[in-house]
């Protein structure tokens, strides 16, 4: 059989890419709305507020899975859409190493991003 | 008079293809777009297109007609051509070897990949293998596949990736033996679909669907493997 078996995607499978994809998306939804209705719904929305939020652990942990939340989502969905337009039958051997750069530069990105999510997270 | 743009390419002579224009005198008749090619072929022996059945059967003049999928023999210039203007393409994203003919090889490899004949390797009983009516009816919508290649071609995904992604076609097929109740290779076919190019590469936008000159539903068969899938990973 000549399906491939051998891709560095995000997961095990196309079926568990499949499936982080829409779970992160379900987490995202529900962070933006969270967020968004607890900025239009308080009655006195002020610094106060805002940090007295984040103070609570389950708040940091919420916006910490969002967080993660992202890094997935945006690793396999721009991983599609690398492995779409950047190939070798578009543009020759050169594109792995193009991917390669592009993924690296992605994954340093979410690392960045990840560690210093935490640091704010924890850091007030 | 109807007008009638071609793509022509002959890798023999041609640098790169072209369209060429041709007029029909279609006496007033709503021919169909077949019947335009077959009168200007004997006008113009040179002018290439597979054809076979002429009544959608057996799937070889699939291309593209006025910017849809189509097979040449059921679309009729009322549909194709409404303002007199037809122009015909070969199916998009394959190897044309000349004008309307294209190289398949790419469909078929994907086609075979799917293991398209029904596995069981239990001793065959002394009369046909049985199915309830009910069984039966899981493979309608399935198994009137004609491998026309008008969805395939139609689907970006495969333009991107005819190498790693199994197609509209080749997953209806593979559809076709998962949901047949005397196939009981379903694992293994299961586990031939989980990589991440081969079913997950469809994104859902049915331009399949849109096409499909048999009025089959590729997506929704898809949309069945990847609960199969998901139901055997969770």
């Amino acid at each position: 059989m000549g399906m491939v078996t051998t891709i560095t995607s995000f997961g095990r499978s196309g079926t568990f890419d499949w499936l982080y994809q829409r779970v992160s998306a379900v987490i995202l939804a529900a962070y933006t709305f969270f967020i968004v209705g607890f900025i239009f719904l308080s009655d006195d929305f002020s610094y106060q507020t805002w940090s007295a939020l984040f103070e609570q652990r389950w708040m940091r942990v919420f916006t910490l899975v969002a967080l993660l939340a992202t890094v997935a989502h945006a690793w396999i969905g721009l991983w599609s859409v690398l492995t779409d337009y950047i190939t070798n039958r578009m543009m020759g051997p050169k594109a792995a190493a193009i991917r390669i750069v592009i993924e690296v530069l992605l994954a340093a990105v979410a690392v960045f991003y990840t560690v210093w999510g935490i640091e704010i997270l924890w850091g007030v | 008079m109807l007008k009638v743009s071609i793509y022509r390419y002959n890798p023999e002579t041609d640098k790169a293809p072209h369209m060429q224009d041709y007029e029909l005198d279609t006496q007033g008749k709503d021919l169909m777009v077949l019947d335009v090619l077959e009168l200007l072929k004997a006008e113009d022996p040179s002018l290439s297109f597979r054809r076979s059945c002429r009544e959608g059967v057996c799937g070889s003049d699939g291309m593209n007609i006025s910017g849809r999928n189509g097979l040449a023999c059921t679309t009729p210039i009322s549909e194709a051509a409404p303002k007199g203007k037809l122009v015909l393409r070969p199916l998009p994203g394959l190897p044309v070897i000349r004008d309307l003919v294209v190289d398949m090889e790419q469909f078929y490899e994907q086609y075979k990949k799917i293991e398209p004949f029904l596995q069981n390797d239990t001793p065959a009983p002394a009369i046909e293998r049985l199915q309830s009516p009910e069984e039966r009816e899981k493979l309608d919508g399935l198994y009137e596949c004609i491998l026309c290649a008008c969805c395939s071609t139609a689907c970006p995904s495969f333009w991107w990736n005819p190498d790693k992604f199994i197609g509209p076609a080749g997953l209806l097929q593979a559809y076709r033996f998962l949901a047949d109740s005397r196939d009981l290779a379903t694992d293994e076919r299961l586990s031939n679909l989980d990589d991440p190019f081969s079913v997950f590469r469809c994104h859902g936008i049915q331009n399949c669907v849109n096409v499909c000159p048999k009025g089959l539903n590729p997506t929704r068969a898809i949309g069945h493997i990847r609960n199969m899938l998901l139901a055997r990973a969770v």
